[in-house]
């Protein structure tokens, strides 16, 4: 089966009939729902407010349900008109933006507070037209993704790479941006269920201060570190372990931890 | 599109990047409608400190609407009077919604369109950046 990407540009792609194929088509509904709930897991928002946050390559709002669900707010970018009209037939939470991500994230600096993005940037690795140019077409979209962010946000972006070039001329280019991060890699072993999951942040959050040779008048008594600044702290693999934790206490099965835990499937760039 | 969302998109061509007047757009022609939506003050709340709140006033007057405090009201949430801040807001933020009209850069004149309540940030190719 060929990639949509390979058949036509996606505004194209993506018309009236496919775009309400692809809607009301349950198996999709189904993976796209669990694809933005483990990109949520991956940005680990905080859950006593409302987030603002972008979702890129929005569609038809099969992610932008969710979030509206975990009570965030959000706005939705999209390329193609018939997406859009789907989202507006079945009356979404978010703000819809006819737009080309190629061209840029519209939005002034500091908007959002994370960005969310389900099967879509593979498609700023393609030439549609004769005059497109990838490479720029991807420093653009991460330039401007960059500063549409808050200090420290975040973004987890799951695409479909067509090959390892795709793969590094993505990665790098979110490093030229000048994101931190890199690809996080779902069930690795398995053809079909294989899913690639680009994590950047903006900067360091404001919360994480510096308080390295910082020599202060107070007696060095052990400071007790609430919730918050514990969570900041923990490495990827205390993260892994408090989950475990809390999943054994509601009953849940998990994972024996074994010297693979948080290992990371990939290294970063 | 929201009220809010005027506060936050500014021209999409790469030229008007730094320039301070591509922020916010002019809004012309602009059809409203109010709609009722979850009141969320965790999200007012949250926003505030994001506002442009002279851009606020600016688009409203684009609007019509001449009658916003000049300046953005103290926000304490102990007090509960300010409950009815907090929905004056979400009524302006949230419930006002832009469906047709023009959003014009004044930095380079592009002129955009709101169709359906959806904004059209599409370039023609001699603009795409
Ligand atoms: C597989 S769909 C995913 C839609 C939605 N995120 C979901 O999970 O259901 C990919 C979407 O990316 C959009 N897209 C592709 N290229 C784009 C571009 N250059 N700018 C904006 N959106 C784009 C397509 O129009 C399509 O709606
Ligand atoms: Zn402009």
């Amino acid at each position: 089966m060929s990639r949509p990407e390979q058949l036509a540009p996606a505004e194209v792609f993506y018309n009236e009939t496919e775009s309400r194929k692809y809607t009301n088509n349950t198996r999709i509904q189904h993976i796209q729902a669990k694809m933005t709930l483990r990109a949520l897991e991956l940005l680990n928002l905080p859950k006593d407010t409302a987030n603002f946050i972008l979702d890129i390559g929005c569609g038809s709002g099969l992610s932008g349900e969710i979030l509206t669900e975990e009570g965030d707010m959000w706005i939705g970018m999209d390329i193609s008109p018939d997406m859009l009209a789907t989202a507006l037939d079945r009356e979404v939470e978010g703000d819809l933006l006819l737009a080309d991500i190629g061209n840029g994230i519209p939005f002034r600096a500091g908007t959002f507070d994370a960005v969310i993005s389900i099967s879509a940037i593979q498609w700023l690795c393609n030439a549609d037209t004769s005059n497109a140019d990838p490479k720029r077409r991807l420093l653009r979209f991460f330039n401007t993704l960059y500063a549409s962010l808050k200090r420290g946000g975040k973004v987890a972006a799951q695409f479909y790479p067509m090959n390892d070039n795709q793969l590094d001329q993505i990665q790098s280019a979110a490093k030229v941006a000048g994101f931190q991060g890199g690809v996080v890699i779902d069930d690795p072993e398995s053809k079909k269920n294989k899913k690639y999951y680009l994590v950047l942040s903006a900067g360091t959050p404001d919360v994480q201060i510096n308080l390295e040779g910082v020599v202060m008048d107070a007696p060095t008594k052990e400071r007790k570190l609430n919730k918050k600044q514990m969570k900041l702290m923990e490495t990827r693999k205390d993260y892994i372990q408090r989950k475990k934790e809390v999943m054994k206490r509601r009953g849940k099965s998990v994972a024996n931890d074994s010297k693979f835990t948080a290992r990371k499937r990939r290294p970063r760039f | 599109m929201k009220f809010l969302t005027t506060n936050f998109v500014r021209c999409a061509i790469k030229s008007c990047d730094g320039a301070v007047n591509s922020f916010p757009l002019k809004y012309s022609e602009i059809e409203l409608v109010q709609e009722e939506q979850d009141f969320q003050p965790e999200f007012i709340l949250g926003i505030l400190p994001r506002l442009d709140w002279p851009a606020i006033l600016k688009v409203a007057a684009d609007l019509g609407n001449t009658s916003l405090p000049s300046q953005l009201p103290e926000i304490d949430i102990n007090d509960p009077s300010n409950e009815i801040l907090l929905k004056d807001l979400h009524t302006l933020l949230i419930e006002t919604q832009l469906v047709q009209g023009k959003m014009i850069c004044e930095n380079c004149n592009h002129v955009y369109h709101i169709k359906d309540s959806i904004p059209n940030f599409l370039l023609p190719p001699h603009l795409a950046n």
